[in-house]
């Protein structure tokens, strides 16, 4: 018992970055309960991705089956509980992705298991900081069933660093029942942008900027700055941006070195999603505008006049390097 | 079709959060129904209307809370939204956590046999995100959970949810009995399709507010009052708070007078550009 079975999301032959920080978890835990860290990879052509998963930990299982093509909570949740169970595993965990929130509390209803969701700190082996209502309080539990399972915060813990000549072994898939769930397909929003909870720059959008065409400039200032691109959710839900682009308590959650609020009047839904950011700026006409009280540097002015102007001093600046 | 929408009273989200002897200070609080399960409902009632001419053609709303008397009050909400009958099992907050709430539904759903369940994806106070999928687990059902759309066919076997995803949107089709938990965008005007209501009818944004005769309608409309045991549950949680602490405030920020300031301030005191 005490080891840790992290569950890491991978893309092609690398593990996702987000799947970093749960391995950071996983070694705070792990040293907590005196265990070791056991990178788990599950899907179709998983066993590409574990020799890079072996840098970041002693121990990697591997279950890659073709009936696993598709992630599916109801074919990955049974695989996961198994294995904590082969593994000794009394922690399993998984990034607060959208993946780690569906998959996590079914493995927990398998284990019957308690969980700790969106966890920022550990305070001991089995008590866990967490953000609660909206950020607005931190809430420490303690879970004390057996194994628990987690989901850390991507935001809250920095990506493990590699330094691990791990042992790569393979476990089988069991018999997949996906209990007649079916992904039919998947609409993604594609960019050359980098992924919104990775970027150290983020430019995000607000209602006051009326309309999808009027958010060209500000990605153009993004693109100036490799930022990605986000929005609250008056801007997402009026179809001017994709959901996915959505900051806040039931979007993403983001803590970049630059995070600028254009034309956001700064709800605390939205605040949730980014007040970890290391610099804010806020641009908004209304001088009483909450995002001011929360903003490192605010300007009080329109966007119209804005935004044009500071994508012109930046190019000063990077013209000046 | 039965749906069955389990829902949970929140301290309103617009309130100042206080903190009073370790844990948050609910001594004033005004409590709402959480507004993910407010769109669970509104969600249950356009599955099973007609949106177009308001009829509904056979089918129930059940929602069920797990809370304090007063907790009846967001039952009656829902009722006077339009669910059909509600169950009230007396419960106080602090001493119940995930699992027990999941024990006590999975007995619930026992007894009442839903066709489906929806409900909201979180509740806004703990935020935890983990109800829905324990109780699938439990129940061995499949689920699909931040819904932002479904379509329920004709035959209402299964029902295709638009899940939002980190990457965009996935379309996940489960067969029913299964559970769906709901995300913002599923109260937005086509965001739920019956093959009754017309494709091109469009809801108001957002869930609807009760009439006036619904408001009326929800005072006469069943609500049965149970204890925890009457599902064989105890309140055993093993997920208890230890402590509540308000995050570091930021440091005061400045206004800056124009743009090319904000830059020079950018780039020599914070060293962000
Ligand atoms: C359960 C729940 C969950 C939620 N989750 C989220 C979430 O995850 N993320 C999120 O963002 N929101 C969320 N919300 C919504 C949130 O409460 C706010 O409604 C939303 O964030 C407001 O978006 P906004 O700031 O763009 O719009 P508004 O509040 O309308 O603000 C627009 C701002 O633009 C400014 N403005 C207008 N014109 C100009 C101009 N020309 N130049 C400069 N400024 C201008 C205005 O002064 C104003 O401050 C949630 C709400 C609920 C109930």
């Amino acid at each position: 018992m005490g080891n840790v079975l992290a569950y890491c999301e991978f893309g092609g032959s690398t593990l996702k970055s987000s799947a970093l920080s749960n391995l950071s978890f996983a070694r705070a835990a792990a040293a907590a309960h005196g265990g070791e860290v056991i990178a788990l990879l599950v899907g179709q052509g998983a066993s590409a991705a574990g020799a890079d998963a072996a840098r970041y930990a002693a121990k990697v299982v591997v279950v890659d089956d073709a009936a696993l093509e598709h992630y599916l909570a109801e074919t990955h949740a049974p695989i996961v509980a198994r294995l904590a169970g082969e593994h000794g595993a009394s922690v399993v965990s998984a990034t607060a992705t959208t993946l780690g929130k569906d998959l996590m509390p079914r493995v927990a209803g398998l284990l019957d298991a308690g969980m700790a969701s969106d966890v920022s700190k550990l305070a001991a082996g089995n008590q866990f900081v967490r953000p609660i209502l909206a950020g607005n309080a931190y809430s420490t539990v303690e879970v004390s069933t057996d194994v628990i399972c987690a989901t850390p915060r991507q935001t809250e813990w920095p990506a493990a660093e590699p330094g691990h000549a791990g042992v790569v072994t393979t476990a089988p898939a069991g018999d997949v029942d996906a209990l007649g769930a079916v992904v039919e397909r998947i609409e993604s929003s594609k960019s050359d942008r980098p992924e919104l909870t990775d970027a150290k720059v983020v430019v995000a959008g607000g209602r006051g900027m009326k309309s999808g065409e009027n958010f060209k400039v500000l990605e153009e200032l993004a693109d100036l700055l490799g930022a990605a691109m986000g929005a609250s959710r008056a801007a997402t839900d009026a179809g001017m941006v994709p959901a996915d682009w959505q900051v806040g308590q039931t979007g993403k959650i983001v803590a970049p070195e630059l995070y600028f609020a254009v034309a956001i009047s700064g709800a605390i839904q939205h605040l949730a999603g980014m007040k970890g950011s290391k610099t804010i700026v806020a641009i908004n006409k209304d001088p009483e505008a909450p995002i001011f009280q929360v903003a490192d540097y605010g300007v009080v002015t329109t966007w119209e006049k804005a935004v044009p102007e500071l994508i012109e001093e930046i190019k000063k600046v990077k013209a000046a390097r | 079709m039965k749906i069955l929408v389990p829902l949970k009273r929140v301290p309103d989200p617009e309130l100042k959060t206080k903190i009073k002897d370790g844990s948050i200070d609910l001594s004033g609080a005004s409590w709402v129904v959480n507004p993910f399960d407010e769109y669970a409902v509104e969600t249950a009632l356009r599955l099973l209307e007609n949106g177009e001419s308001g009829a509904r053609d056979g089918g129930e709303v059940v929602v069920v809370t797990i809370g304090p008397a007063d907790a009846a009050q967001q039952l009656r909400s829902a009722l006077a939204m339009g669910a059909d009958r509600a169950i009230r099992v007396d419960g106080e907050d602090k001493a119940l956590d995930s699992r027990t709430v999941v024990a006590v539904l999975q007995a619930v759903i026992a007894e009442e046999k839903p066709d489906l369940v929806v409900m909201g994806k979180q509740a806004v106070d703990g935020d935890a995100n983990q109800v829905g999928q324990m109780l699938a687990a439990k129940l061995g059902w499949p689920q699909a959970t931040f819904a932002a759309s479904v379509e329920l066919p004709a035959d209402k076997a299964t029902i295709l949810v638009g899940r939002e995803v980190d990457a965009g949107v996935e379309y996940k089709r489960i067969p029913l009995p299964g559970v769906v938990t709901v995300d913002l965008r599923i109260v937005s005007p086509k965001a739920v399709k019956n093959s009754v209501t017309p494709d091109s009818f469009a809801y108001g944004d957002g869930p609807r507010y009760a009439s006036l005769k619904g408001i009326m309608a929800a005072k006469k409309k069943p609500l049965a009052e149970k204890k925890l045991s009457d599902y064989g549950a105890t309140p055993a949680p093993v997920i208890v708070e230890k402590g509540v602490e308000l995050p570091p405030p930021r440091k005061a920020g400045q206004k800056v007078d124009d743009i090319p300031t904000l830059v020079k301030k950018l780039v020599e005191e914070a060293k962000a550009v």
